[in-house]
Formats: structure tokens, C-alpha cells, sequence
């Protein structure tokens, strides 16, 4: 009985905060002279269309792999703002490899894949050091690394470098990935688009994620840590090596957020290189409560209001309500898990109080 | 027949000015699709207006957005100026820093899907969506500002030569420097900011060969804060005047006004851009301002609409130079009035090509 109960308080927590971020965005658009049920509706209807769905999947896929680059770092309160940089300059990376060798179709992919990693790994490896031999908080190093990179990416992307320029075009990029080295799309029937094959590697990513946090030592290692600093020191595991292992690995898997573009549709990095995934993996993280699934669930969302959005264009209404929307889902969901929280507490209090004084003397 | 046709060159010869000669060279009028008839001023030998065929324009922007003060609120206005004198409803949308090559792609086709006859994409960034949704939506026009690869019988590429405008002004600092040291402070660091530094550079040489020159820009992409930072292009004007530099050529969007009150504020010259910024500054910072150099992005996408409205779209690259006055410099003030002649000779070299300014730095 308290364990249905208890199930139920935890399912409130997503809907309270749902609803709550719905009422704020319907008065929102009331403030801004719209209809808040015939606009959420028409959003609603372009967002279930076949064609929207695939396309908010495809969305989702960076997203995910951002969440789950966050979700590693937060286990250990290490807040990676550096995602960004480190899928950037690891996209970057790849994409120049990519382009520079010819090699059998699944070598390609895995030597790109491979590096992007590397990169990532590397990128984020330097905050991680920065931090445990130099005590440099992770939050400013990361910042600062993301600014790096962008000068980094600037002054080699350039036809004097590792670029190209088409003539009549004012974007630059690196020259375009041999088809050897695509993903190859998930077909779907009908004529709704298809699925970026990379859907399948950004679902491998979250199996191994709850693996090695659930079945292996470090996993072990990582949770007791986070639960408390002072016990899991106390129990002999080392702290610093599992922040510099944590951070590395967090970038790794931040250095395939870009890939999805690069392998599944782009083919080449350029100036219009979708930026800023990386903070979206931050806010899906958090969405996702650091879980495997509910990070998936996030991205979901998180691409589903984003997509939905562009018919609100249309409506005369400025998207920047879903950004409103977006942020007030994320707040309302800290806010309610920590209400749960403590009301579950109060009631297992109570309970145990009940259990002690019930019991025979 | 015949008659009509010219009465419709006349009329709309007559509101563009002289500006636009040899742009419309009309195919045959279709009289299919009456909604009413145009504001359009009658010409004196009045001859019945064929109707307009375009009643929604749409406008997409890329990541600044209107607003800056300068090429963005320029392309607008062109489209605005069509929609009003047309009767025509006019529509902005907007995008997304982490948007994707199918996120822009579908904001055209919404656009597209929702009845919109002219369509503007402004920047390159539309570049490789708008080949896909042209190719789908066959009966709509389409043009894309800033970029010249879209190859499709919809499609119209709207181009600017800004290194001659650019030239121009540069020539201006090049003849009024007394320290022999200019500068050139650009928004963001792009091939398309770059071309303004080329020319400005070769202008500057032209004129004055002693002269060196110092150059900045205020962000790397992806990060376009460049493009609306007063205060960074202040703090970067300061530094250059600090620096023995007597005039700043300020390519630099919304941040142009910092690097304005910057020469006001130490008694040096700047160089505006896109608009005639001394029409639009404070009145304190206006005497600062030496002149400007024109990008008269109005005139291009007020010429798409009107031609999409009569029939007279004709695909392919139209290309706004100094030879059509779709670029120039400034007059207002009346600080460059002794070197006019001057200035007007070079601009006469370019249009014969006895001048050929370089587009890249």
C-alpha cells in the first residue's frame, strides 16, 4: 500500500511541474494577445503529424547524447558547461579526418566515431586536471575551454587551413566526409522521412551508461560518491582519480553530440554547425533526473516544444514562449521532486514512529 | 499587349528610381490571380496597373534577427515597403542557434505550406533548405539574401559587392587620415565581414599608400554577439584610437553605435555601415561620423517582391554593386564633400573595371 503510494507521489512530481509550465505559458500567450488553448492546440497538431514526429526523433538524438554527457558529470556534482566546446571541436575533428582518408565503409565510420571521442575525451580531460591538481572549479575551466575552442575552431576553419570556401557562398566549411564514412538512415514506410541511423548508437550509449553505473565498481565508486563525499573517502575510494575519470568520460560521450549532423546529414562542419546542444543537454539532464530513460524522455520533450514552435511563427507569436516554457518545466521540475522528496520523508517519519511505538515493549 | 507592358515598366520604374536599371526585363503578364488592386503610384501616361500577384510575404532571419539597426532591418524594410505599396500581408520569422539544416528547412516549408507567394531566406545559412523546399514547392518564389549557390528556376539570389562600397569609404579614411592609422572593427569574423575588410583595405591603399591599418573583430562564429554588443565595440574602438588609429571603418551591426560613441567621446572619426548611420545616431555622435558605407539591402528584396507580384521574377543571382547603387557612401554631414570628386572617379574605376578591388582579405 505505501509502496503504491509512494509510486503515485513520484509520477505527480512530472505532472505537477507539466502542468504548472503549461499554465505559465498559456498566460503567457494570453499577455501576448493570443488564444492559449486554440495556439497550444494548433502547436499540438503539427507536433503528433507523422512527419513532425520523426523529425522531433532526429531532434532528440543530440540531445540525448548531451543529457547523458551532463548525467555523468552530475553524479560527482561536476558541472560540465563544456559540452559545448568539446562536441564542437570534436565534430570539427572529425569532420577534417574524415574527409582526409578513404577507407571501407565500417572502418570510416568507426575511425570518425573513434575520433570525435578522442577528442572529447582529451577536450574535457584538461578541465578534469585543471580540477584535481590545481583545485580549478569545473564550472569556470569548462567556460573557459568553450571559448578556446571557439577561437580554435575559427582560426582553423578558414580556406587558408583545414576549409573551404564554394564561390558565390559566404559559409566555409571542411571539405565534404566520403560517402564511406555516412551513417546510413533508418528507413521508415510511408513517406514521413527517415530516422538518423545514429539513433542506434545514442541508444547503445545510454545501455552502457546505466551498465557501468549500476554493474560495475566505478559505477559503484561514482554513486557513493555522490551520495556523500566524506563516507566514500572514508571507504578508500579515491577521489580525484574519479573526478578526472568522470570528467573524461563526460566528454567522450559529449564528443559524439555533433555527430548526428555531421554523419547523418551535414557530411561536413561549417559555420552553420548547429551550436549551443550542449547547454540543451544541461536542462534534458536535469529533466531526466540523471536516469538513463528519463533523460531519453527529456530530449523527447525538450525537441518536441522546440519543433512545435515553429508553427507559433506563423501565429504571429514569438517562439521565445516554448524558450519560456522550456525553462519553467525545467524549474517547476527541480521544485516538485524536492517537494516529493520531503513530503516522503515526513511520511516515513511518520511511519516509523508508528512502527516504534506499536511495538511490544 | 505590348502597351501594358510598358506601362508596367513605367510604373514600376517609377518607384524603384533609377536605382535598379536592368533588373526588370519583363516576360509575358499572366492575368490570372485578381486580389485587388495596388497601391502603386500611376505613372503620367496612365496606363491600367496589371494586379498583384503576391498577397503574404514572409521574411526568415537568420540568428540576429531585425533589430540591428542595419542590414537585417534594411532587408525588412524593402519587403515591408512591397508588402504595403502591394497590399500584402508581411511575415518575420525567426531562428535558433542550434538549429539544423531541417529545422530552417522547415520553416520554409511551413512558410511555403501556408501560402506564402515570396519568400525571403536572409543569410546563407538558407542556402543548402532552400535547393530542397524550392525543388518541393515549385509554384512559390523564393530569394536568399547574402548567398549565390541556390541554383533553382524559383530561386533568386540577392548579392551585395560590398568590398566596392567598402573600397569607397575606405578611399574616404585613406584621404582624411592625419595619423596615416585606420581601423576596421567587423561584427563577427565571417567570410561575408571579411569581404567589407578587403575592400575597405584596398581603398584605404588606393588612396593613401603610407597608411597601415588595424584590424578587429568583435566574436568568432558561433558566436554572433558581434552583431549586437555596443559596448564591446566600444571598449574595441577605444583601444584602436588609444592606439595612434584616427578613424574606424565599423562593419559591426547593432555594435557599430559603441564604436560611434567611442570617436565622439575622444574626438575621432567613424565609418558607418548599411545605413546612412548619421541620419540614425544621437545627434551628439552624428558630427563624428565621416560617412557610411550603403548596403541597400531594401532595394533587393523590395525588387523580389515587386517582381514576384508582376510576373517579372527572374531566377538566378542578382548581384547589387556600385554600378546599380545597390552599394555606396554616405554624403550626409557633408564631411567628405572636398574629396568627393575623388571618390566618385574611383567609383567611376570600379565600374569600368579599371579598378578591381579583391573580395578576400
Amino acid at each position: 500500500m505505501t509502496r503504491l503510494r509512494g509510486a503515485a507521489l513520484l509520477l505527480t512530481a512530472p505532472a505537477a511541474a507539466a502542468g504548472l509550465a503549461f499554465a505559465v505559458a498559456a498566460v503567457i500567450l494570453r499577455l501576448a494577445g493570443a488564444d492559449p488553448i486554440a495556439t497550444l492546440g494548433d502547436a499540438l497538431a503539427y507536433g503528433l503529424q507523422p512527419t513532425t514526429l520523426v523529425a522531433v526523433v532526429n531532434k532528440a538524438i543530440p540531445y540525448y547524447l548531451a543529457g547523458i554527457a551532463a548525467a555523468v558529470g552530475f553524479h560527482l556534482r561536476l558541472f560540465n558547461i563544456g559540452i559545448d566546446g568539446q562536441y564542437r571541436l570534436a565534430a570539427f575533428a572529425a569532420a577534417v579526418i574524415g574527409a582526409a582518408v578513404a577507407l571501407p565503409a565500417p572502418l570510416h565510420l568507426a575511425l570518425i566515431v573513434t575520433v570525435a571521442l578522442v577528442v572529447g575525451w582529451g577536450w574535457a580531460a584538461i578541465a578534469g586536471l585543471l580540477y584535481v591538481r590545481r583545485g580549478v572549479n569545473v564550472v569556470i575551466s569548462t567556460i573557459m575551454l568553450n571559448a578556446v575552442a571557439t577561437g580554435l575552431i575559427a582560426y582553423l576553419l578558414s580556406p587558408l587551413r583545414l576549409a573551404q570556401q564554394a564561390p558565390g557562398s559566404n559559409n566555409i566549411t571542411t571539405a565534404p566526409i566520403p560517402e564511406s564514412g555516412w551513417i546510413p538512415p533508418i528507413a521508415l514506410p510511408g513517406d514521413v522521412g527517415s530516422i538518423n541511423g545514429f539513433l542506434v548508437i545514442a541508444v547503445f550509449v545510454g545501455i552502457a551508461y546505466w551498465l557501468v553505473l549500476s554493474r560495475t565498481t566505478v559505477g559503484f565508486e561514482v554513486r557513493a560518491m555522490g551520495f556523500s563525499e566524506r563516507a566514500a573517502t572514508v571507504a578508500g575510494i579515491r577521489a580525484p582519480r574519479l573526478a578526472l575519470l568522470t570528467m573524461a568520460a563526460s566528454g567522450a560521450i559529449a564528443g559524439l553530440v555533433g555527430l548526428p549532423q555531421l554523419l547523418g546529414a551535414s557530411h561536413r562542419f561549417g559555420l552553420d554547425f548547429p551550436a549551443g546542444l550542449g547547454f540543451t543537454g544541461l536542462s534534458v539532464a536535469i529533466l531526466g533526473r540523471n536516469h538513463p530513460v528519463g533523460v531519453a524522455i527529456g530530449a523527447f520533450v525538450w525537441a518536441f516544444l522546440e519543433r512545435s514552435a515553429q508553427v507559433l511563427d506563423l501565429a504571429g507569436i514569438s517562439k521565445e514562449v516554448v524558450a519560456i516554457l522550456q525553462a519553467v518545466i525545467v524549474l517547476s521540475i527541480v521544485v516538485a521532486y524536492e517537494l516529493v522528496r520531503r513530503v516522503r520523508a515526513r511520511q516515513e517519519r511518520r511511519y516509523v514512529a508508528q512502527a516504534v511505538e506499536g511495538a511490544p515493549a | 499587349m505590348r502597351d501594358l507592358r510598358l506601362g508596367r515598366l513605367l510604373a514600376t520604374g517609377a518607384v524603384l528610381g533609377a536605382l535598379l536599371a536592368g533588373c526588370i526585363s519583363a516576360p509575358t503578364p499572366s492575368g490570372a490571380t485578381i486580389t485587388g488592386p495596388t497601391t502603386l503610384e500611376p505613372t503620367k501616361n496612365a496606363v491600367p496597373l496589371p494586379t498583384s500577384k503576391v498577397t503574404k510575404i514572409a521574411v526568415a532571419y537568420d540568428l540576429t534577427g531585425r533589430g540591428d539597426g542595419g542590414f537585417n532591418d534594411l532587408a525588412y524594410n524593402g519587403a515591408k515597403q512591397a508588402a504595403e505599396e502591394l497590399g500584402a500581408e508581411i511575415r518575420e520569422v525567426t531562428a535558433k542557434l542550434d538549429d539544423t539544416d531541417d529545422d530552417r528547412a522547415e520553416r520554409l516549408r511551413l512558410l511555403a505550406g501556408a501560402g506564402y507567394e515570396a519568400i525571403i531566406g536572409v543569410g546563407f545559412t538558407y542556402a543548402g533548405p532552400m535547393q530542397i523546399v524550392a525543388a518541393e514547392f515549385p509554384d512559390i518564389h523564393f530569394a536568399i539574401v547574402d548567398d549565390g549557390t541556390v541554383v533553382a528556376p524559383n530561386v533568386q539570389g540577392i548579392l551585395f559587392a560590398e568590398h566596392e562600397g567598402s573600397f569607397l569609404v575606405g578611399a574616404a579614411a585613406g584621404l582624411q587620415t592625419t595619423t596615416n592609422t585606420v581601423g576596421f572593427i567587423g561584427a563577427v569574423q565571417i567570410p561575408l565581414l571579411q569581404k567589407f575588410e578587403a575592400g575597405y583595405a584596398a581603398g584605404v591603399k588606393h588612396a593613401n599608400p603610407a597608411a597601415t591599418m588595424q584590424v578587429t573583430y568583435l566574436s568568432q562564429p558561433p558566436d554572433y554577439s558581434g552583431f549586437g554588443d555596443p559596448p564591446h565595440g566600444r571598449e574595441a574602438a577605444l583601444g584602436m584610437y588609444d592606439n595612434g588609429v584616427d578613424i574606424i571603418f565599423a562593419a559591426a551591426g547593432g555594435s557599430g553605435s559603441g564604436v560611434h560613441e567611442a570617436a565622439a567621446q575622444t574626438g575621432h572619426w567613424s565609418i558607418g555601415v548599411d545605413a546612412d548611420e548619421y541620419l540614425l545616431a544621437p545627434e551628439a555622435v552624428r558630427d563624428h561620423i565621416l560617412t557610411s558605407m550603403l548596403k541597400n539591402a531594401n532595394v533587393g528584396t523590395y525588387e523580389f517582391v515587386v517582381s514576384v507580384a508582376y510576373d517579372t521574377f527572374v531566377a538566378g543571382n542578382q548581384t547589387f554593386g556600385l554600378a546599380n547603387g545597390g552599394v555606396g557612401y554616405a554624403t550626409s554631414g557633408g564631411f567628405v564633400d572636398d574629396i568627393r570628386s575623388r571618390l566618385d572617379e574611383f567609383a567611376a574605376d570600379i565600374v569600368a573595371g579599371r579598378i578591381v578591388v579583391p573580395e578576400t582579405p
